[in-house]
């Protein structure tokens, strides 16, 4: 990159509204949302996203963009993306889901979607628990993490153990891109930005699926303060290593 | 023009195409699969597009994210996965999204069968999924009209931006008949709220949260208006209404077995007349009341345990009398067996 290109580090994204966000104090949604703005003035196709919100706490999405959005049923989001993209291929498609979402009662929908190529760009926000609903488990709860539906803890006897939906997608000859990211350290948002780009790349570029994973800290159900969240975060990539598992843009 | 001989589910789909759909999605289901087997012969041809989904419940929802970018769409399937689809009709109605679906009915409930049945009259009429809400129901009697309701139904969702059925059943949908496939005038209407790219106009949303004190009895009280516009849509066949005594009733492919009997009847000089709800909502209440009022009884013919003899009861509003003859799938009727019906209702005055 030439250095003229490079912009001033904080002017305010042109795809993203300035009403404030309502995520809880250190959640990482904001960082993630302020990201995939920047990627989208970036590569230059605000006037041709097609966003589609899901449900869970990013499902106020069009707050937050200055892009058209659609609202998709739980789990829906990657068949309606799929529907939006295969009526208008020239739309630059992305759905933003949970874990719950995306993981849970929509996992048929991101597999087949994801199978199939689809020429469009899925996020899921990683942060393993059903945070709208009040922290319940979800398929990404670790073994012995406690949520408000196991109390005791995920016992990998009853509920098994947390999908690794990267490492899944990674294995997809549609998927043109695959990577877990996270946001809490300075570095890491930088690759996640990247991530994020190529992803959309992915399907600019003809190529196939798209999809990112950002472990996400979610303090409120966590039940700690923000920072002790941001570092509880370096713990869950033991579980869910970080990293791109597969690239062909 | 010359006639081609067709099934109902291809009428159907070539409704679609003369309608100008240009995306196609569902998944396999018997008695409907001419439909989505014609889509995919056809649609690529004419640079549109065809997809088999995972499932009914990714179909009618990749039909949510075609038709919110302002192209017309639509889906079919079959009774079961009509259920399937049910939590995305909410949805579409809330979003207000024209999007045209098509049950071509079995019997239920459960598996039940494959064969014609009218079941799903209560599921079709009074929105299977949560909320307030009603789907544009139009139900054909022959190859003909089905061909022909199919385009009205995409331009009817488009006039009042709202979901269309196509209700008809394994009979239609199976049988063949000549189709006069003549070109139909199906008209646009202005799609300020497609989600086709926020180029050089503020974005759009489409949405069906609303939390803002006041905001969702708004968004209820709008839809309830949409729905009361609606009934200036209500269509039905009426037949020898001067002079009737009895008035028999049925919709769909039955209508025409029903019909058959009425003519029987009138041969004989039964003063019997003949209504078929084309709409099944909005359900054409006005012939039915102007019949209460001049003392006409009814007799309604279904092929269930009577669920459209609801909406000619509150038609008639205690006006007159209403008997139900109700015949659950697996057989059907002959015209006799009706005729009789009607023989023993007039006699019994
Ligand atoms: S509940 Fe969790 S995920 Fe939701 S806004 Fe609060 S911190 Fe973020």
């Amino acid at each position: 990159m030439s250095p003229k290109k490079i912009k001033p580090p904080l002017t305010f994204p042109r795809s993203l509204t300035e009403r404030p966000f309502h995520y809880c104090p250190g959640c990482h949604h904001g960082i993630a949302h302020r990201l995939l703005a920047e990627v989208i003035d970036e590569l230059g196709i605000r006037e041709r996203a097609y966003g589609v919100a899901s449900i869970g706490c990013a499902c106020f999405l069009y707050y937050y963009y200055d892009v058209d959005i659609c609202e998709a049923p739980h789990g829906r989001a990657c068949a309606a993306a799929t529907g939006a993209k295969r009526a208008r291929p020239e739309l630059a498609v992305f759905t933003y889901q949970g874990d719950g979402d995306f993981a849970a009662i929509g996992l048929t929908e991101s597999l087949h979607a994801a199978a199939r190529g689809e020429r469009i760009t899925a996020i899921m926000i990683n942060n393993t628990v059903y945070g709208m609903t009040g922290g319940q488990l979800s398929p990404t709860t670790l073994p012995g993490q406690r949520t408000t539906t196991t109390p005791e803890g995920r016992d990998p006897r009853v509920y098994g153990y947390p999908l690794k939906v990267a490492e899944i997608l990674a294995q997809f000859p549609g998927v043109a891109f695959c990577a877990r990211v996270a946001v809490n350290t300075p570095k890491r948002v930088l690759e996640a930005r990247e991530a994020l780009r190529r992803a959309f790349l992915a399907q600019l570029e003809d190529r196939g699926f798209g999809y990112v994973e950002f472990l996400s800290a979610c303090p409120v159900n966590w039940k700690l303060d923000p920072v002790s969240a941001a570092r509880k975060v370096d713990e869950l990539t033991e579980t869910f290593p970080l990293g791109v598992f597969r690239d062909l843009t | 023009m010359k006639p081609v001989l067709v099934k109902g589910s291809e009428a159907i789909a070539l409704g679609a195409l003369e309608a100008g759909c240009r995306c196609y999605f569902g998944y396999p289901i018997t008695p409907q699969n001419e439909i989505p087997e014609l889509m995919a012969r056809e649609l690529p041809k004419r640079g549109g597009v065809f997809l088999q989904a995972e499932s009914e419940l990714a179909a009618v929802n990749m039909l949510l994210g075609a038709v919110s970018t302002g192209v017309r769409a639509m889906t079919s399937s079959s009774s079961p996965g009509i259920s399937l689809m049910a939590e995305t009709f909410s949805y579409l109605a809330a979003l207000e999204l024209p999007a045209v679906i098509v049950n071509v009915s079995r019997g239920g409930p459960g598996l039940g069968g494959i064969e014609a049945s009218q079941g799903d009259y209560f599921q079709a009429t009074r929105g299977a999924g949560h909320g307030d809400y009603h789907f544009l129901v139009l139900s054909p009697a022959s190859i003909q009209e089905a061909y022909e309701l199919t385009a009205k139904a995409f331009e009817l969702s488009e006039k009042y931006r709202q979901p269309a059925l196509i209700l008809t059943d394994a009979l239609l949908g199976q049988m063949k008949e000549p189709l006069i496939p003549r070109r139909l005038r199906v008209r646009e209407y202005p799609k300020d709220w497609a989600l086709d790219g926020a180029r050089g106009r503020p974005a759009r949303v489409l949405k069906s949260l609303f939390l803002g004190p006041g905001e969702l009895r708004a968004r209820n009280e709008l839809l309830k208006k949409k729905y009361r516009a609606m009934r200036r849509e209500a269509r039905a066949e009426v037949l020898y209404a001067e002079g009737a005594e009895l008035a028999v009733c049925a919709f769909g492919s039955l209508s025409r077995i029903v019909k058959e009997a009425v003519e029987m009847a009138r041969k004989k000089g039964y003063p019997v007349a003949f209504v078929r709800p084309v709409t099944l909502f909005p359900f054409p209440e006005k012939p039915f009341r102007e019949l209460a009022l001049r003392g006409v009884r009814f007799l309604v013919v279904e092929l269930n345990c009577g669920q459209m003899v609801e909406d000619v009861r509150l038609s008639v509003c205690g006006r007159t009398e209403v008997e139900s003859l109700a015949l659950p799938p697996s057989d059907l009727p002959a015209p006799e067996d009706i005729y009789r019906r009607i023989r023993r209702c007039l006699r019994r005055r």
